[in-house]
């Protein structure tokens, strides 16, 4: 394992398993299957996808909320699999999760102080530590301590972004997931708190595993990214890597789908592709035998219907999974 | 033909309760000729919806009010139009198509059952012919096996799907006027773009006005004709596409452009606007946006800026615009 790693994770799979003796193999469902990739200390991994696609499921399994099926997640050199529950309880405040929707996020018969200081109780600290601390974090993140007292619906959306990103601050994590932190904020608020994301990982020598599907944003964020169709990780490499020569079918039609502010070409030649009932891709999960993609791959063979392709290295960090890169233009250069 | 469609005269609308009121139109113009997308950008509170809702006749009064302006559609006056008259011309001569396509539809109703029931009381269709028609119109909104999915109820299809069975029954009284209110915020990249296709494809065929509603400027890009910023309740900046990305005029427009993200700016601080966006009950004096603006001056703190025409159909309300430039 290389030294500076700081999240390995190796195989990780996570098969959600129907109900009954009969159905319990019938209904299987693979959300994460075998997905293995690393995060450096203090970068930020993005993991780009579209719904469904089992991104969820990757970060429930990594942060041991839903044990993985399969697999091993290793942080900062400790196997999570190994932990007991109680150790796995301590351990988990290194790793803070911020969820999309802040209104749910907090609670709201809660004041905010009582929101950021429930963690810190649990972990038996004194109350003027604990006043302390949340004052300071507060400041930090741009309340004012002064409103402390308040309740999650006197504050805006952004504000409560911020309040439920101090409540991850406030544990001393050395990890962050973020699941689309942004996008349920107004634009000119998006940017504040990005800006702010970057400051903090600075400051608190943080390490993100940032999801969303804003693909310019995980292109202006990630140190590295991984973009994931229906449980695999399809294609990984740092973000100069993916975004100047993406080499997956799938990459590809998700970089041209991205509703740019430079305006680009392609945009019209894509014609829309029809859509039948039942073609959500979820339902049909698990029960392909190659490549998950080959039902809408416009470069499909017969191996691609038969095996699964492996994540190939390409050159650096970039690795694929596909048999057909030989034949996609900008494989050779 | 009178070439305006639409054409929104300094639209004042508040609502007013008991202990608080809140201004949410301040004097909003906006015209939509037929063939045209016109975007209408802006921020969660700036006015958008209340916008749409003005046009279908939907805001309910009270505690709405409308203190001001006109509504004129085909040359008709919509805000002095009774509930009924405006039945028959929401839906027949309006068609609107929402975020979320999941909560407009009736889940307990066949996808066919609620288009066929608006195809026969708009135009009078029997049913049988009510039937072809809506089986022909989901064609048109992209859909294979048509007839499976007039039997499907709404939760048996996918958001893209179901996206396109509210644009298909959105359209298929042949309305002038089709009111999208962020079509496809609630939907995977890959189908937004489709979504995205689909609009532009009808706009061609069927010649309809279309106003976009959206706060995503990148996918505004990609769809409008013309695209206007709200703020506070007001039409900020209105100019044609190329326009409006190559001479960018207000301030707060020309922010919004640069705090959004991308692989170029990777390594960059963003320059994000301070502040919040202001709301409804509280709106600032003067240039509602003075108080994020870095180039506000007194003038800005005291007086609405006026909305000045600058050519090309290029207008912008700012006190400073003649500054910067």
């Amino acid at each position: 394992m290389p030294m500076n790693r700081y999240i390995d994770i190796k195989n990780l799979e996570k098969i959600f398993y129907g109900r009954g003796l009969i159905n319990r193999q019938k209904n299987a469902v693979t959300a994460v299957d075998r997905v293995s990739f690393g995060i450096e200390k203090n970068h930020v991994f993005g993991l780009v996808g579209e719904s469904g696609c089992g991104k969820t499921s990757l970060v429930r399994a990594l942060l041991y909320l839903d044990p993985p099926t399969g697999g091993e997640v290793w942080v900062d050199g400790t196997r999570l699999g190994d932990l007991s529950k109680k150790e796995m309880r301590s351990f988990r405040k290194r790793m803070q999760i911020v969820f999309q929707d802040p209104n749910s996020a907090l609670n709201p018969k809660m004041t905010i102080e009582d929101s950021l200081q429930e963690g810190l109780v649990n972990r038996g600290m004194a109350a003027g530590d604990r006043k302390k601390r949340i004052i300071r974090i507060l400041e930090r993140v741009g309340i004012s301590p002064s409103h402390r007292k308040r309740y999650p619906h006197e504050f805006s959306g952004g504000q409560k972004q911020r309040i439920v990103i101090a409540r991850a601050l406030a544990m001393a994590p050395d990890f962050l997931v973020l699941d689309e932190p942004v996008s349920n904020l107004d634009v000119s608020i998006q940017a504040q708190i990005i800006n702010l994301l970057q400051d903090i990982r600075a400051e608190f020598d943080l390490t993100y595993l940032f999801i969303s599907h804003d693909l310019n944003l995980v292109a202006y964020l990630s140190d590295q990214i991984a973009v994931m169709y229906r449980g695999r990780i399809v294609e990984i490499g740092s973000t100069d890597e993916i975004m100047e020569n993406p080499l997956h079918p799938y990459t590809l039609k998700l970089f041209s789908s991205i509703p740019g502010i430079e305006p680009h070409e392609a945009a019209d030649t894509l014609a829309p592709s029809l859509e039948s009932p039942g073609d959500t891709g979820k339902k049909k999960r698990g029960s392909l035998k190659g490549c998950h993609y080959t039902e809408t791959c416009p470069r499909k063979g017969s191996v691609c219907q038969s095996q699964v392709p492996p994540l190939t290295l390409i050159e650096g960090s970039h690795a694929v999974a596909c048999f057909k890169i030989g034949s996609l233009p900008g494989a050779n250069r | 033909m009178d070439p305006v469609l639409l054409d929104i005269q300094n639209l004042d609308v508040s609502f007013v309760k008991p202990e608080k009121s809140a201004h949410a139109l301040r004097g909003m113009d906006l015209t939509i000729e037929s063939g045209e997308i016109h975007a209408l950008v802006g921020e969660s509170g700036s006015g958008k919806t209340v916008t749409s809702m003005g046009i279908m006749g939907l805001i309910p009064m009270p505690p709405g009010r409308i203190n001001a302006g006109r509504i004129v559609f085909k040359g008709t006056d919509l805000t002095g139009l009774s509930q009924a008259k405006m039945r028959k011309i929401r839906g027949r001569q309006i068609g609107m198509v929402f975020q979320e396509p999941a909560r407009y539809f009736n889940p307990s109703l066949k996808i066919g059952e609620q288009i066929v029931e608006m195809l026969m009381l708009h135009l009078g269709l029997d049913k049988k012919k009510a039937i072809d028609q809506a089986l022909s119109f989901l064609d048109v909104a992209g859909m294979v096996r048509s007839r499976r999915v007039l039997n499907s109820y709404p939760h048996e299809l996918s958001g893209g799907m179901k996206q396109r069975a509210m644009i298909a029954m959105a359209i298929c009284c042949h309305p002038a006027l089709l009111i999208a209110d962020e079509p496809t915020t609630a939907l995977d990249v890959t189908l937004q773009r489709q979504i995205l296709q689909l609009i532009r494809d009808l706009k061609k065929q069927f010649d309809m006005g279309i106003l976009f509603i959206s706060h995503n400027l990148g996918i505004v890009r990609e769809i409008a004709d013309r695209i206007s910023v709200i703020y506070a309740g007001r039409i900020v900046e209105s100019a044609p596409l190329n326009a409006f990305f190559d001479h960018t005029r207000h301030p707060y427009t020309r922010a919004l452009l640069r705090s959004i993200p991308s692989a170029k700016k990777r390594g960059q601080r963003l320059q994000a606007i301070s502040g919040q966006v202001p709301d409804a009950e509280n709106i600032p004096p003067g240039c509602s946006f003075h108080p994020r603006c870095r180039q506000a001056e007194t003038v800005c703190r005291r007086e609405m800026p006026p909305t000045i025409s600058y050519g090309n159909g290029h207008q912008a309300a700012c006190h400073m615009i003649d500054a910067h430039e």
